[in-house]
C-alpha cells in the first residue's frame, strides 16, 4: 500500500506539471490554432494522464481524459478547428482534471461528487460529434450526466463536505512540497559542503589549543552546523532504490515467461536511499543478479513440484541500511548451489588447481563463481551464461567500493548480498606518511595493519629472489614498498608497518613508514596531466589545507610475477596458461619447480634440528611434528653425496595437503616466476611430471601429489 | 634580418592583450583571457612518478590544481631561481598553474606584428610557443597555454608500465 501511495504521489506531481504546461499551451493555441507542435504537446499531456490514471484505477479521471484525448486527436489531425469556444471547453477539461487530482490527493480516490467530471465529458463528446449551432450550458447537462456515472457516487459519503476552494486551502499541496533541482547544482553544493567541512577541520585544529573561550564555543557550534549541513546536503543526492526496483516486476515477468518459470516477486525497502551515482552503478549488476536467480536459481514448475516445493518460485529483493552501508539482498528459493559441483566446474575450467581446491572450505568454493571465466550454466542461454557473469558483477560492485557475497544451500535457494557505501564523494580513508608526504588509502581497500619489529621482522619477512614477502598466518603475502612504488629510494629501519590491502582479486602488503589516522576525506579529481598515473585515485585536501594524494590500490598492486597468492597458480597440465612457479634446486645444480599455490610457507631449520621417528625424518614445528621428505631422493637423485654439517641450514617448503602439513626439504629457493609453461615428457618419472624451460633453463616440474604420496607409504611402513 | 621568413604570420592568432612573464630570461606572454589569476608561492604537494614538468599539486581555494614548471617544460636551466610564481590559466575547462620566475605587465598587443618563431629555438620551446612579437628592446614569445600544459603529460609517462585495468563492460 505504501508503494501505491508513493506511485500516486509521483503521478500527482507529474500530472500537475503537465497541466500547468497544458494551460500555457492552450492559451498559446488560441493565438495560433493550427500549430501542430502545440497540439501534439497538449495531446501528449492528456494522453499521459489518461494512461497513468487507467493504470492506477482512477476510472472517472480516465474516462474524462479519454474523451478529451479523442477530441484532441481530431484537432491534431485537422478534422476539427480550434475556436475560442472549443478552447474554453478544453480549459474546462484541464480545470476538471485538476479538481479530480486534488480530490485524489485529499481522499485517495477520484469519486468526489463535487467534481462534475461527467458534465465536462459530455460537453467534450458534444464537441466531438460536430460543431453544434449553440453551446448548451454545461449545468443542464450535468443534471443528466450525473446518474450515468459508473462510480458508486452515492455509496461514498465524503467525510469532508467538498471544500470550497481546494487550491487555496491551508495545507500545502504535494506539488508545493517538492522542488525539482538541477543535478549539477546539487553536485556543486556537495562540493562546497566538502570545502566547508575541510575549513571546519582546519579551524577546529587551531581552536583546540586556543585560550579564547568564545572562539572555542563558536568553533564547536561551527562543527555541529557543518556536520548537519553536510548530512543534509548529502541527503539531497539520495534517491530511493525503488527507482531501480520499479523496473524489476517487468524484467522478472518477461524473463519468467521466456524461461518458463513461475515467479513470485517480493520487494522490501523501496525507500532505502543511496547516492544517485551509486544507484546508477547498481542498476546493471542488480539486473544481472535477478536474471541469474531466474535462470540458474528457480527451477521450472515441474521440477519444483517434484522436489515438493510450490510451483511458483519466490524471488525476494530486500534493501536496508546497515552500519553506514546499503545492503541489497537478492534471495531465491531455487535449487541453490552445490559447493562440490562448483569445485568440479572450477577445476574443469582451469579456474583452480586440484591442490587449492582441496584446501578450500565450502564458503570459498561458492566464491569461485566470482572468478573470471566461471559460469555454471549447463547450456548457454541468451539470458545468462555467456561466461561473463558474476565476475563482472563483482568487478562493477568493487568499483564503487562495495562487496558481493553469497550464501546458498543446495535445494533451498541462494541469497546474494551486495553491500555498497552510501556515497562516493566523501569516503573514510587511512592516512599514511611516506617521506614527509601524506597519502590516503580508501578504507574500502583496507584489510588490516601489521607492525613488525625486532624478531618478528627478522622471522616473518623474507626476500624471495629479491621480492619481499611477508609470512602472515601461514600465507605468503607479497609486499610493496610504498616509497619504492612511488620511485623513491627505500629507507631501512628497525621496524616496518604493513598495510594489508585488497584490490580486485589480489591482496598484498603495502609497507609505509608512518600511519597517521583515519579521516573522512573528500575525493577530488586530479588534472589531465596526472590522469595516466595508475597509482592515484584522486587527491584530497587535508586539515592543514595541503593536498594529499589518494592511492589507487589496484594501481599499486605488485606486477603479476610477484603476486604470490591465494590465487590459483595453475598446474603444469594447464598447458599454455601462465603459471606461478616456485623455482628451486632439489639438489645442488638440479633445477625444479613447484606450483606456487601449493606452497604455504618457506622455512629454514638447522640440520641438527632434524630428528627421526621410524624411517621418517621430522622436525618440531609450531608445537607439533612436521614430517620431512627429501625432494632430491624422491625424484630419484642421490642424496648421500652431500654430507651436512650440524649447523648447516636446511631449506624446507611447507605444503599443506591431504596428509596435513608436510615439509619438503630442498637445496635452496631460487625464484618465483610467472610465465607460460610448456611441459614436455623429458625426464618424466616418479615424482616428476616432466621438464619445461623456465627462465631459459630446463627445469623439472615436480609432481607434488606423487611426492607427498610417499609420506603415506613411509607412514604405512613405519 | 628576418625578411626571408615565409609569411605564415597570418595564421597566428594574436590576442588583444597579453599577460607577460619571465622564465629563465625568456620574455613570454599568454592571452589575458586565459589567465585567471597570479599567485605567490603556494604549498605544493609533489606527485611521485608524475611527468617531469609537473611540480606538484596546489590547493586553489578547494580546487586541486596541477602546477606545471615552465622551466622544465621548456627545457631550460633550473639554476638560480627564487620561489616561482603561479600563473593560473584556464585551458579547455581545466585550471592549471604555470610556474614562472617573475610576472610582467599586461601588454596591449593590438596591431602589433607577429612573426613566426625563429626556427633555431630549442624544440621544447618551439612546441609551446606559437609566435613572436618583436617589441622595441625585447622579443615577446606567445605561449599557447593548451600546449604548455598538454604535452607535459606525454614524455615522462611513456616510461611507466601501465597495468591493464580493462575489466570489460557490463554484460
Amino acid at each position: 500500500m505504501d508503494d501505491d501511495a508513493e506511485i500516486v504521489a509521483e503521478f500527482l506531481v507529474e500530472s500537475h506539471e503537465n497541466l500547468d504546461q497544458l494551460d500555457r499551451d492552450l492559451v498559446a493555441l488560441e493565438q495560433d490554432p493550427t500549430s501542430r507542435d502545440l497540439l501534439s504537446s497538449v495531446f501528449r499531456a492528456i494522453h499521459t494522464i489518461k494512461g497513468t490514471s487507467g493504470f492506477l484505477a482512477f476510472g472517472r479521471l480516465e474516462q474524462l481524459t479519454h474523451v478529451g484525448e479523442n477530441l484532441l486527436a481530431r484537432l491534431r489531425d485537422g478534422q476539427l478547428q480550434l475556436d475560442s469556444e472549443l478552447a474554453g471547453t478544453l480549459l474546462r477539461l484541464v480545470d476538471t482534471v485538476r479538481d479530480l487530482l486534488a480530490s485524489i490527493e485529499r481522499t485517495g480516490t477520484d469519486t468526489d461528487p463535487a467534481v462534475s467530471a461527467e458534465a465536462v465529458a459530455a460537453e467534450l463528446e458534444r464537441a466531438l460529434s460536430g460543431p453544434p449551432a449553440d453551446a448548451v450550458p454545461a449545468e443542464i447537462e450535468a443534471a443528466e450526466a450525473a446518474p450515468v456515472a459508473d462510480e458508486p457516487v452515492a455509496a461514498e459519503p465524503e467525510p469532508e463536505p467538498a471544500p470550497e476552494t481546494p487550491d487555496e486551502a491551508g495545507a500545502p499541496s504535494i506539488v508545493d512540497a517538492t522542488v525539482r533541482v538541477d543535478v549539477e547544482l546539487l553536485d556543486s553544493l556537495v562540493q562546497m559542503v566538502g570545502e566547508l567541512v575541510l575549513t571546519r577541520n582546519q579551524i577546529l585544529q587551531r581552536c583546540d589549543d586556543s585560550a579564547d573561550v568564545e572562539l572555542v564555543r563558536a568553533s564547536q557550534r561551527l562543527d555541529l552546523v557543518a556536520s548537519e549541513l553536510q548530512e543534509g546536503v548529502m541527503r539531497t543526492r539520495m534517491q530511493p532504490i525503488g527507482q531501480v526496483w520499479s523496473k524489476m516486476p517487468r524484467v522478472v515477468r518477461d524473463l519468467a515467461h521466456q524461461l518458463g518459470r513461475e515467479v513470485d516477486l517480493r520487494m522490501e525497502g523501496h525507500d532505502t536511499e543511496l547516492d544517485r551515482s551509486l544507484l546508477e552503478a547498481l542498476k546493471g549488476p542488480l539486473t544481472h543478479l535477478v536474471r541469474n536467480a531466474l535462470d540458474h536459481g528457480i527451477e521450472p514448475p515441474e521440477e519444483r513440484a517434484a522436489a515438493g516445493k510450490p510451483p511458483a518460485g519466490s524471488l525476494c529483493l530486500r534493501a536496508y541500511h546497515e552500519s553506514g552501508q546499503v545492503v541489497v539482498e537478492i534471495a531465491d528459493d531455487g535449487r541453490g548451489m552445490d559447493p562440490v559441483r562448483i569445485g568440479e566446474i572450477a577445476l574443469a575450467r582451469g579456474v583452480v588447481t586440484p591442490e587449492t581446491l582441496r584446501r578450500m572450505e565450502p564458503r570459498e568454493l561458492l566464491d569461485l563463481v566470482f572468478r573470471p571465466g566461471f559460469s555454471t550454466a549447463a547450456t548457454i542461454t541468451n539470458v545468462s551464461g555467456r561466461g561473463v557473469g558474476m565476475d563482472v558483477v563483482r568487478t562493477n560492485i568493487d568499483r564503487i567500493g562495495g562487496s558481493v557475497d553469497l550464501v546458498s544451500s543446495p535445494g533451498a535457494g541462494t541469497t546474494v548480498r551486495v553491500r555498497i557505501p552510501l556515497t562516493l564523494a566523501i569516503i573514510p580513508a587511512l592516512v599514511v606518511g611516506e617521506r614527509g608526504e601524506r597519502y590516503a588509502i580508501p578504507q574500502a581497500n583496507l584489510v588490516e595493519l601489521v607492525r613488525l619489529d625486532g624478531d618478528d621482522l627478522a622471522q616473518d619477512l623474507e626476500i624471495v629472489a629479491g621480492a619481499p614477502v611477508l609470512r602472515l598466518r601461514g600465507r605468503l603475502l607479497p609486499l610493496v614498498h610504498l616509497g619504492e612504488a612511488l620511485g623513491r629510494p627505500r629507507t631501512e629501519d628497525g621496524a616496518i608497518t604493513v598495510v594489508v590491502v585488497q584490490a580486485d582479486e589480489s591482496r598484498f602488503g603495502l609497507c609505509v613508514s608512518e600511519v597517521h589516522d583515519t579521516q573522512e576525506i573528500v575525493v577530488k579529481p586530479i588534472g589531465r596531466q596526472l590522469r595516466g598515473l595508475p597509482m592515484y585515485a584522486g587527491a584530497t585536501i587535508m586539515g592543514d589545507g595541503r593536498v594529499a594524494l589518494i592511492l589507487d590500490v589496484a594501481g599499486l598492486a605488485p606486477p603479476p610475477s610477484a603476486v604470490v597468492a591465494e590465487e590459483a597458480a595453475g598446474t603444469a597440465q594447464a598447458a599454455t596458461d601462465t603459471v606461478s612457479l616456485l623455482v628451486l634446486e632439489s639438489m645442488p645444480g638440479h633445477r625444479a619447480a613447484l606450483p606456487l599455490g601449493s606452497v604455504s610457507r618457506l622455512e629454514e631449520f638447522p640440520a641438527s634440528a632434524i630428528e627421526r621417528t621410524g624411517r621418517t625424518e621430522v622436525v618440531q614445528y609450531r608445537d607439533g611434528i612436521l614430517p620431512l621428505l627429501r625432494l632430491g631422493t624422491l625424484v630419484g637423485l642421490d642424496e648421500s653425496v652431500v654430507p651436512r654439517e650440524p649447523d648447516a641450514r636446511v631449506s624446507v617448503v611447507v605444503h599443506d595437503g591431504p596428509y596435513g602439513l608436510v615439509g619438503i626439504v630442498i637445496e635452496k629457493v631460487l625464484d618465483v616466476v610467472e610465465q607460460q609453461c610448456v611441459p614436455t615428457d623429458v625426464g618424466r618419472r616418479a615424482g616428476v611430471l616432466g621438464s619445461a624451460v623456465v627462465q631459459g633453463r630446463v627445469t623439472e616440474l615436480i609432481d607434488l601429489d606423487a611426492v607427498v604420496g610417499n609420506l603415506a607409504v613411509l607412514a604405512g611402513v613405519a | 634580418m628576418a625578411t626571408t621568413a615565409v609569411e605564415t604570420a597570418g595564421t597566428i592568432r594574436v590576442p588583444d592583450q597579453v599577460c607577460t612573464f619571465w622564465v629563465d630570461g625568456l620574455f613570454l606572454g599568454i592571452a589575458v583571457e586565459q589567465v585567471q589569476e597570479v599567485l605567490r608561492g603556494q604549498p605544493m604537494t609533489p606527485v611521485p612518478r608524475a611527468p617531469d614538468a609537473v611540480r606538484g599539486l596546489i590547493n586553489l581555494r578547494g580546487q586541486i590544481v596541477a602546477a606545471v614548471d615552465l622551466r622544465r617544460r621548456l627545457g631550460l636551466s633550473l639554476d638560480g631561481r627564487d620561489e616561482p610564481l603561479n600563473v593560473i590559466v584556464n585551458s579547455r575547462g581545466e585550471v592549471v598553474s604555470l610556474l614562472v620566475d617573475d610576472i610582467g605587465d599586461v601588454l596591449d598587443t593590438q596591431g602589433v606584428n607577429v612573426v613566426p618563431v625563429p626556427t633555431n629555438l630549442p624544440a621544447p620551446v618551439q612546441e609551446v610557443v606559437t609566435g613572436a612579437l618583436p617589441l622595441p628592446g625585447s622579443i615577446l614569445l606567445l605561449v599557447d597555454a593548451d600546449h604548455a600544459i598538454d604535452a607535459s603529460a606525454a614524455p615522462a609517462l611513456a616510461v611507466l608500465p601501465q597495468p591493464d585495468h580493462s575489466n570489460g563492460g557490463t554484460p
